[in-house]
């Protein structure tokens, strides 16, 4: 059944090619009963029709946690680098600068600390991207550091149900509370509802990756 | 008070409760909801099916429980912001976030009680509650209370969670609470993240315990 849609893929997972769908199977992890559906798609519509879908499953579904972690550290360090260039560039005082610091502080140990456990479990840590944040003033800055907290959140709600270690999970679940928080303290600062709507949507990757590529120098 | 340390699990705690006069409501209440005909939830010792003590057994069995936990909180939750917006002590943008935050509250409430339903499980009962209103300070040092220990809840119960779809709800649900945290640290001059950079989950003891006073029947 491999064959089927191992061709002459690459796949980013190698153990893909080794997954057996197995209907009767009572233990699929959480990935696996997601990217079972991607492969049984491809078993009816063909090998041609699987690429394209699967690598979007795999984007998510079949990464590793090293994966997820990484596109989680992306978005980290692109938060870290805004608010430190904001430290500056924010034109900010008062409250506003405390809440700067806090930010800064809280992204910067958040890079730290998903690179180290990336090391831990084997894998390489992604080098830091170049960014752009062409803003200017507090009311830009404000209007970007909304997006970038809401849009982490919702990043983190997405890619959680995929981690396969419980220890990685809480880890992540850890820190996309205090990204709600940071969320929620913005948009207080720009007059907005805090918390919007009862429940912070999840996105995938390819949503998350839309929205801060224009970021991405 | 007995020593926290010293309660050892479901039986231990139900004991403790018992002991402590005023607290045999959340007991009965704990009786009555989320029992399954194959599970022991009038004492003995409640272990899941799937090995290893669960935490929420008396709420039911697996994700059930947990679900059946997180809506008891959410019922606690919106019976007080429905208390605190009838007693008069809020006016203007004060209010709006109180009332915005019951509402999404009562969200909470009809999107649990759905996915324990869509389990085939018995959702928990609505418990009474009261809760002290004497001025606007403490009330909303309550509030913040409350919504910090909820955030920390959820964090708490998220790898213990089994199903992915569940999982997913329960995040989009746990960054809100995160959000109504930060917002009502913010309003009381406080820290939006009080753990730092990592939040901190909270277990069921500790969170049961602080919720107990407010349970009247």
């Amino acid at each position: 059944m491999s064959d089927r849609v191992t061709t002459n893929e690459q796949f980013a997972n190698p153990e893909l090619g080794a997954v057996q769908i197995e209907e009767d199977s009572g233990d699929l992890s959480r990935s696996d009963v997601l990217l079972k559906g991607a492969l049984a798609a491809g078993a009816v519509y063909g090998t041609l029709a699987v690429g394209p879908f699967v690598r979007k499953a795999l984007a998510m579904t079949g990464s590793s946690d090293v994966d997820i972690l990484n596109f989680a550290l992306t978005l980290e360090y692109l938060e870290s680098k805004f608010y430190e260039e904001a430290k500056s560039r924010a034109k900010a005082s008062g409250e506003l600068k405390s809440l700067v610091n806090l930010l800064a502080s809280d992204e910067k140990q958040h890079v730290e600390a998903l690179t180290a456990t990336i090391k831990q479990l084997g894998g390489k840590p992604v080098p830091e991207p170049k960014f752009d944040f062409p803003y200017s003033g507090t009311g830009g800055f404000l209007k970007l550091a909304q997006t970038f907290e809401d849009t982490g959140v919702s990043a983190y709600n997405g890619a959680a149900p995929m981690i396969k270690s419980k220890e990685v999970l809480a880890a992540a679940g850890g820190i996309v509370q205090v990204e709600a928080r940071h969320a929620a303290a913005i948009r207080l600062q720009n007059k907005e509802e805090p918390a919007p709507a009862a429940f912070d949507t999840p996105l995938d990757e390819k949503q998350v990756l839309k929205a801060v590529e224009p970021f991405l120098a | 008070m007995a020593d926290i340390k010293q309660l050892a699990g479901p039986q231990s705690r139900r004991k403790f409760l018992a002991v402590g006069g005023g607290s045999t409501a959340l007991a009965a209440f704990l009786a009555a909801c989320g029992s399954d005909s194959d599970s022991s939830s009038t004492g003995t010792t409640a272990m899941s099916s799937g090995g290893g003590k669960s935490e929420t057994a008396e709420f039911g069995k697996g994700d059930v429980g947990i679900l059946n936990y997180a809506l008891t909180l959410e019922y606690l939750e919106t019976a007080f912001y429905a208390d605190v917006v009838k007693s008069g002590l809020f006016k203007g943008a004060d209010l709006e976030t109180i009332r915005k935050f019951g509402q999404e509250e009562a969200e909470h409430v009809q999107a649990l009680t759905q996915a324990v339903k869509s389990l085939g499980g018995k959702p928990a009962p609505e418990p009474k509650a009261e809760f002290p209103l004497k001025d606007a300070k403490s009330v909303l040092e309550l509030a913040g209370t409350v919504e910090n220990l909820g955030a920390a809840a959820y964090l708490g119960q998220a790898a213990n969670i089994e199903s992915p779809e569940v999982l997913a709800s329960a995040l989009a649900i746990h960054s809100v609470e995160g959000r109504h945290a930060a917002a009502l640290n913010t309003l009381l001059g406080e820290t939006i993240t009080p753990d730092g950079a990592f939040a901190k989950p909270a277990d069921v003891k500790t969170v049961l315990e602080s919720v107990e006073p407010f349970i009247v029947g």
